[in-house]
């Protein structure tokens, strides 16, 4: 111990400062180095969703970064809506009819689409999901979960 | 069970500010009005959350009891109060206010020499501790997607929660009910510790010599510690419900509101227990399988656990059970045994498993904070409408009930999800570092390397279901 204080005592406050700092530029690299958002050449995609109490069928679509997307919303019960998130757009359905959406998907990640229009209980809760392209927040989320693992096993204090 | 390793203390009286030092703040705290003013006006929405749950519309998003409770409240609790005020919930709650009237013979100070209304019993000694608590979240989470969505089952509980909490006032002496059965009370007080803020003695000296210990038994000036705590003792947050009787009753004025560092109850070297571990369990599992219900896009999952007694819900139920009981602390537990063969101690592996389970009570928080913000701003559009129309009756009283559905910040909430996680890890890793650290053994980092991956691997995990 007191040899580990000798040399704490006697280091400079810019190298007891310097771990923090690399620390910091790492999670500024992570954050902000530029990440492919897609692959492939942007094309054109037809979806049909089923939407009944309370499911989106399918439940998760994949398109790629640009794709024009048409979504095709059948509702197989009551009146039910689709509201896409981060691309804020709407579209309802009445029972047994469709009525379609489309929208160029030139946002990358994961976007939940939600009913729009109360359909029950379990309303709140009934979700789907859009991927377009790669979703570079949960690489970047998962790279500054390992930095902060290690910034937990980091000696905090002497 | 009763201790963590312990060599040396970590507990600083260092970086405090007490709040009471401030004669305004000290006057409106020790005042009882504003804190009365306070409870009584969210007993009269508690009482008229119960009336609109039971007589209003059974649609949950046009109901009072279902926008009210479950959205603005719980907004409130988990991302407001809980963080920054701790156990500032209970110092304004309304639930045991009846009981304590009829206890204390008296709606608002010590009436007299009137002795307390009721058996005045003490609770029993096996029960001195969480388990129940933890059986009643529990048990209220097997039932959620009912419970969230149902306005008359939500009245069913708010009524029940106050017809227990005046019965137990009835039979058991002080506030029994928030002490030991209050299933929302149990998780306050394992995130208390978290939080900047904590009501302690300012000299431990003083609370010793004190003969008649009046912050407990109480004085003409308020009443004894309703929680049953001696403020003397008072080592963490978790079962002081900062009501502030102390505050009033100490006359030597030795009671602080301070202002402290985050999370400083985390290193506290005394008083940890396994069922407070198993708290930190069950608030994690449940965080964990809530998102995955309520959030994600298996519409199968979202049916099983609405569908109460079919057989889909009874495999819901053992998965929720298995997960929350087995899994995850079975997990932990091989996590903290790798911990103890990293780098040997005395302690007994359950010591450690206890110990190491405090660096998930800041994960946990930040799970339910991050769950809570995607539930609360998609729906907290649903408060204006309601506040114009609480009953679903048509009404406009405030001219807000055509108010249209509006989700709020979805595009922001992925990346305000995950800084809420990364933040929660980290502070996760540097708490189970702390624990580590206070055995004093050289290489002490290594024990907290499978408690920090067990962490990594939960918030990936999380990360998955909310951005994933």
């Amino acid at each position: 111990m007191n040899a580990q204080a000798t040399v704490t005592s006697i280091t400079s406050p810019a190298m007891r400062h310097r771990p923090r700092f690399v620390m910091a530029l790492l999670a500024l690299a992570i954050v902000f180095i530029p990440l492919p958002t897609g692959s492939g050449v942007p094309g054109s995609r037809d979806m049909h969703i089923a939407a009944a109490q309370y499911n989106f069928s399918p439940g998760i679509i994949r398109v790629d970064q640009g794709d024009q997307v048409t979504i095709e919303l059948e509702s197989m019960d009551v009146v039910h809506g689709l509201y896409l998130d981060g691309y804020d757009l709407e579209v309802t359905a009445d029972p047994g009819q469709t009525t379609s959406l489309s929208f160029i998907a030139d946002k990358s990640g994961t976007f939940r689409f939600r009913c729009s229009v109360t359909c029950g209980p379990l309303h709140p809760f009934m979700i789907g999901k859009l991927k377009v392209g790669n979703n570079t927040l949960l690489w970047r989320g998962m790279a500054l979960a390992v930095l902060a693992a290690a910034v937990g096993l980091w000696k905090v204090r002497q | 069970m009763e201790g963590p390793p312990v060599t040396r203390s970590t507990d600083s009286r260092q970086a405090r500010y007490d709040l009471t030092r401030i004669p305004v703040a000290k006057a409106l705290l020790v005042n009882r009005w504003p804190q009365f003013l306070i409870r009584a006006l969210a007993l009269s929405g508690f009482l008229f959350a119960i009336v609109a749950g039971l007589g209003g519309t059974p649609v949950g998003s046009r109901n009072f009891s279902i926008v009210f409770v479950w959205i603005a409240w719980w907004a409130l609790l988990i991302l407001v109060a809980v963080p920054l005020a701790g156990r500032g919930w209970c110092t304004v709650c309304p639930i045991p206010m009846p009981g304590e009237w009829l206890q204390n013979r008296a709606l608002l100070g010590p009436s007299g020499k009137k002795p307390p209304f009721g058996l005045g019993r003490k609770w029993p000694k096996g029960l001195r501790n969480i388990w129940v608590q933890n059986g009643a979240f529990a048990l209220m989470a097997l039932f959620s997607a009912v419970v969230l969505t149902q306005p008359v089952v939500t009245a069913v509980i708010l009524a029940a929660l106050l017809l227990v909490a005046t019965g137990s006032s009835m039979i058991f002496e002080r506030r029994a009910f928030c002490r030991y059965l209050c299933p929302v009370g149990g998780f306050i007080g394992l995130y208390s510790q978290t939080a900047p803020i904590e009501v302690r003695v300012r000299d431990t000296a003083v609370c010793a010599t004190h003969t008649t210990k009046s912050c407990y038994t109480g004085s003409e000036d308020g009443f004894g510690c309703p929680w049953g705590a001696f403020p003397g003792g008072l080592v963490k947050n978790t079962y002081c419900g900062a009501c502030l009787e102390c505050l009033r009753t100490c006359p030597l004025d030795n009671i602080a509101i301070n202002i402290r560092p985050a999370g400083a109850d985390l290193s506290q070297l005394r008083g940890r227990k396994l069922d407070e571990a198993f708290k930190a369990f069950i608030m994690l599992g449940s965080a964990f399988v809530y998102s995955a219900v309520m959030l994600g896009p298996w519409g199968q999952l979202k049916t099983a656990a609405y569908g109460i007694g079919s057989l889909p819900w009874l495999l819901y139920v053992l998965a929720f059970l298995v997960f929350v009981f087995g899994l995850l602390p079975g997990l932990f537990y091989v996590a903290s045994r790798a911990s103890r063969t990293l780098a040997p101690t005395r302690h007994t592996p359950r010591r450690i498993f206890v110990a190491y389970a405090y660096a998930l009570v800041p994960l946990g928080l930040a799970a339910w904070i991050a769950f809570s913000l995607s539930f609360v701003f998609t729906n907290a559009s649903y408060i204006l409408p309601v506040l114009s129309d609480p009953l679903g009756w048509g009404w406009n009283l405030f001219g807000t009930a055509g108010y249209d559905w509006t989700p709020f910040f979805t595009q922001m909430l992925p990346v305000l999800q995950t800084l809420v996680l990364v933040v929660g890890l980290a502070w996760a890793g540097i708490t189970a570092r702390r624990i580590a650290q206070e055995g004093n053994h050289p290489a002490a980092w290594r024990q907290a390397i499978p408690i920090n991956l067990f962490c990594l691997m939960v918030t990936i995990g999380f990360l998955w279901l909310f951005i994933g």
